[in-house]
């Protein structure tokens, strides 16, 4: 059995794994693909659900058990809950809003069409001869991420709770509404009403946003 | 598993969140397309430390190790993220990032109150 476990794969006779990893790819593909392309803004965030699920299976299909259920209990959990809560406080327009992307998609367009194609093409050329050798025991189990995580990476395990901690105040500091003081009110309240469209008429806004430009 | 079908999917999953952040005009969206982004990083990152761990017998797990990090920040990110957009919101009235362009230069900006106005409000908020 040598090392690099290179001799017993055959170019064009795909494994199970490899067809479940294929087919899963797939799906996140396109759940991505729709994720950036469509124009209800809601269901782009449903679809990132689907994409970031894909990845979670992923992981799962590369034995790396615990990424896979940090990634469910973080992405799914927690950070579409966010973008939904952000989309829902901006009052995105509900159904299709027909200025959802920019003018210069067409340029973006070419740009990540040549950025995927280099891409591709330079790791294909790489690692045309590489396999992951997915037998025994499992790489990323909780166990051997665990021991490692507190043997190798406790300083900077330790620092990223004190960016956490910094990431919470300054959210909380940033969201955080202005005093409601009588004394400096015509500039701040003024910029407000004029430029924050009622809680009511969220139907109306596209429209007049609209008409605006 | 052969190492090319990750590194493939990696890679075509950052150039989709890549166009989106270049083509989409709400901010949100863009951070959703951020997000695609750093997870293709992290799919990169769990397949070569996979591949390493068995091929090169290394018991470091420092992809693991910096994907649970990069987790960890880009939750930091959108948190801080939409703080940031829902501030602009509040001043503005959008998210809409095609029509913040206050330091752009050699562009008038084609309603000059509102945007007085806006930073007026933000230099006192």
């Amino acid at each position: 059995m040598s090392p690099l476990a290179q001799a017993p794969h055959g170019f064009l006779s795909p494994t199970g794994v490899e067809i479940a990893f294929l087919l899963v790819g797939l799906v996140t593909f396109g759940a991505a693909l729709v994720t950036v392309t469509t124009r209800q803004l809601v269901h782009a965030a449903l679809w990132l659900v689907v994409a970031l699920g894909g990845l979670a299976v992923e992981y799962l299909l590369l034995t790396a058990e615990f990424i896979a259920w940090v990634q469910v209990l973080i992405y799914v959990g927690s950070v579409v809950v966010l973008l939904l809560f952000g989309l829902m406080l901006t009052k995105a327009p509900i159904g299709r809003s027909p200025d959802a992307d920019s003018g210069n998609r067409w340029a973006a367009l070419a740009v990540a069409v040549a950025a995927a194609a280099a891409l591709v093409w330079v790791v294909v050329d790489a690692f045309r001869t590489t396999w992951i050798d997915l037998g025994g025991a499992a790489a990323g189990s909780t166990k051997v991420t665990g021991a490692s995580l507190f043997q190798n990476w406790v300083l900077p395990f330790e620092a990223l709770s004190v960016l956490l901690l910094a990431a919470l105040v300054g959210a909380i500091v940033l969201s955080r509404k202005a005093k409601a003081d009588p004394s400096p009110p015509p500039v701040n309240g003024r910029a407000v009403t004029q430029s924050s469209p009622p809680v009511t008429d969220s139907g109306i806004y596209p429209i007049e946003q609209e008409g605006a430009r | 598993m052969h190492l090319a079908y990750p590194a493939v999917l990696s890679a075509l999953l950052f150039c989709t969140g890549l166009y989106g952040v270049l083509a989409r005009r709400n901010a949100i969206l863009v951070l959703m397309s951020v997000e695609l982004m750093l997870n293709a990083v992290n799919l990169n990152l769990v397949a070569f430390d996979v591949w390493l761990s068995k091929t090169a017998r290394d018991t470091l797990h420092s992809g693991q190790a910096l994907t649970l990090f990069t987790i960890a920040i880009a939750a930091a990110e959108i948190g801080i993220g939409l703080a940031i957009v829902l501030a602009v919101y509040r001043n503005r009235g959008t998210s809409d990032i095609d029509r913040l362009r206050d330091t752009a230069e050699g562009h008038q900006s084609g309603t000059p109150t509102d945007g007085t106005a806006g930073e007026k409000a933000e230099a006192t908020a």
